[in-house]
């Protein structure tokens, strides 16, 4: 069972509101599939992203996977920590190997989110 | 007898999992005038008539001129030995080792190419390889835009025209927007980048995300790199030098004023000039960097009994694991011609490279003088080393009789650069360590003639 106070999305990212603003990184399913990660490229800071584009890429041992942004909005923050310990994506994938902190910029898009028992559906079924 | 591997049984066995009748419906979207009809090859020969013709033909080829031609290429001598490491059967192989593990002479010779690259260069990491100083540019200038996220690039037309022009290709296909820093008219700095303008391209229009400037540039002059790489950081835009590799001998490398990507043209580096390719592309970049740089890098590590062993590294950037995402899609190594290199640059050691850029240019100075004591001055007045343009009454018909005269005298630039109407009389000369003194005197003489008639 994935958090259950968390919103996913179907390419494995997770969303936990904070404010106006929400946190993002990926789900521990993604992180076990990718196997290792070795290195995490995130957006500069104040960039804008849009949702379900790429704003980011995980490089792991044996895959590069884009990273799809589940909400629109500017970068406010992002896991500097994972310049140097990439490993925290597998280690702690909903805690300390988070990767970005959005500003939200339509609240709206949070409803289009998969909530845990729908995601947990969706890898339950592969 | 022949080579296809599939018999009439299997091809119908395509053909119908397919749902077709026949090959050419798959050839169906190339109209019918653009594809190949059947070669029109006459009869076999015997191979002693064949051998004696193709004598006949290779012996069209001058190679009896006294040549000044550098424009891009240039001739240095390349010691046995290079060609002797390229004869042998153990190099013909896969250019990329996929199979690293079993590649361990492959990948230590790409290992030996990128370490002395990266220590002419004076960069971290470079890639091994490209195709040409032109395809190698044009990876550097979509490495800038993916590493700034900006679209707009700036080229000095002090780039190689064939460099130029491969990136705005390269460019075509990304959406980038290329644009071009013209040259210093006059003054002490004419033919190299225009500062002043270059400020106001910064200013004006979006976003830059790199500046492409060439050390020496295509009129063999010196670019103020330092102010250009300033002028790019200064903007929020990566800095690519396309820097001549011989050069790096005696000038500042890449590295060293702040360069952030580095590409160059390889040949000079002992292959010979071989029509005009294959050749060697160069590029090398910042550790920073490192995930937006296309084409295979080889690490040194330690296999689990403690040994010496060499792997391909950071492959997930490239076209085999990452497909349409990678790095680059149309980058290839050149192996072989990376070992030529790497066995040249081996075999001459830092002194003998040192020997040859400074003999190289000590035959040029040597050449500007012969020729301005006949009446043909440079255009230009800021340092160069190997190569620089003279102005000739006439140049193009000046150069056409030299060549009936045996002297093949560079190019003229009306034709290499005829964007540039002020430099239309003017003829591109090159000279190295292999140039002759008697030749540099023939030229001068005749070239006096020519002048005078």
């Amino acid at each position: 069972m994935v958090p259950a106070e968390l919103r996913y999305t179907k390419d494995h990212e997770w969303v936990r509101v904070e404010g106006v603003d929400a946190i993002v990184g990926i789900t521990a399913y993604a992180a076990d599939q990718l196997g290792d990660v070795v290195f995490v490229e995130l957006p500069a800071i104040g960039r804008t992203v849009e949702q379900a584009k790429a704003f980011g890429v995980v490089e792991s041992v044996k895959a590069v996977s884009d990273l799809y942004a589940p909400l629109s909005g500017e970068v406010t923050a992002i896991n500097e920590q994972l310049a140097s310990r990439p490993e925290l994506v597998n280690g702690d994938p909903f805690g300390e190997g988070w990767m970005v902190s959005l500003r939200i910029a339509d609240p709206a898009e949070l409803d289009g989110l998969l909530d845990a028992a729908a995601y947990d559906d969706l890898i339950a079924a592969g | 007898m022949t080579y296809g591997p599939h018999t009439d049984a299997d091809r119908a066995r395509m053909r119908a999992a397919l749902g077709i009748e026949s090959v050419d419906e798959l050839f169906a979207d190339i109209p019918l005038a653009q594809r190949a009809g059947g070669l029109d090859l006459p009869p076999p020969e015997p191979e002693s008539v064949l051998v004696e013709r193709l004598r006949e033909l290779a012996a069209r080829n001058r190679v009896d001129l006294a040549s000044f031609l550098g424009a891009g290429v240039q001739v240095h001598h390349a010691p046995p030995v290079v060609d002797q490491m390229l004869l042998r059967g153990e190099w013909y192989t896969a250019y990329t080792p996929y199979q690293p593990e079993v590649s361990q002479g492959t990948l230590q010779s790409i290992y030996e190419y990128e370490s002395l690259i990266a220590e002419l260069y004076d960069l971290d990491v470079v890639s091994a390889s490209h195709y040409d100083g032109a395809s190698a540019s044009a990876e550097a200038a979509l490495m800038a835009c993916r590493a700034t996220d900006r679209q707009r690039v700036l080229v000095s037309r002090g780039v190689h025209p064939h460099h130029r022009e491969t990136t705005a290709t390269y460019g075509s296909g990304a959406g980038l927007e290329v644009v071009e820093i013209p040259l210093e008219a006059e003054g002490e700095a004419a033919g190299t980048t225009d500062l002043p303008a270059l400020e106001r391209l910064l200013a004006d229009g979006g976003p830059v995300a790199g500046i492409l400037a060439a050390q020496p540039n295509v009129l063999g002059l010196l670019e103020p790199m330092a102010a250009l790489a300033a002028a790019a950081h200064a903007a929020g835009a990566l800095f690519v030098a396309v820097a001549e590799p011989v050069s790096l001998a005696v000038l500042r490398p890449p590295g060293a004023y702040g360069a952030d990507i580095a590409a160059g043209e390889g040949q000079a580096l002992g292959i010979a000039p071989q029509y005009g390719g294959p050749y060697l592309g160069i590029l090398a970049c910042t550790d920073s960097l490192v995930r937006q740089l296309p084409g295979r890098l080889v690490g040194m590590t330690r296999d689990l009994d403690g040994e010496r062993a060499f792997v391909m590294t950071l492959q997930a950037r490239e076209q085999h694991i990452r497909r349409e995402k990678a790095a680059s899609n149309i980058c290839t190594n050149q192996a072989l011609l990376a070992l030529a290199a790497s066995v040249w640059l081996a075999a001459l050691g830092p002194h003998g490279l040192r020997d040859v850029a400074a003999l190289g240019a000590a035959r040029a100075a040597s050449l500007e003088a012969a020729l301005a004591a006949v009446g043909a001055p440079r255009p230009h007045r800021g340092p160069y080393l190997n190569e620089f343009a003279i102005r000739v009454p006439n140049a193009r018909e000046v150069h056409h009789r030299l060549l009936e005269r045996g002297i093949l005298a560079g190019i003229p630039l009306a034709d290499l650069l005829p964007d540039e109407p002020s430099l239309a009389d003017c003829l591109l000369v090159c000279a190295t360590e292999v140039t002759r003194p008697e030749d540099i005197d023939l030229f001068a003489s005749a070239l006096g003639e020519e002048i005078g008639r």
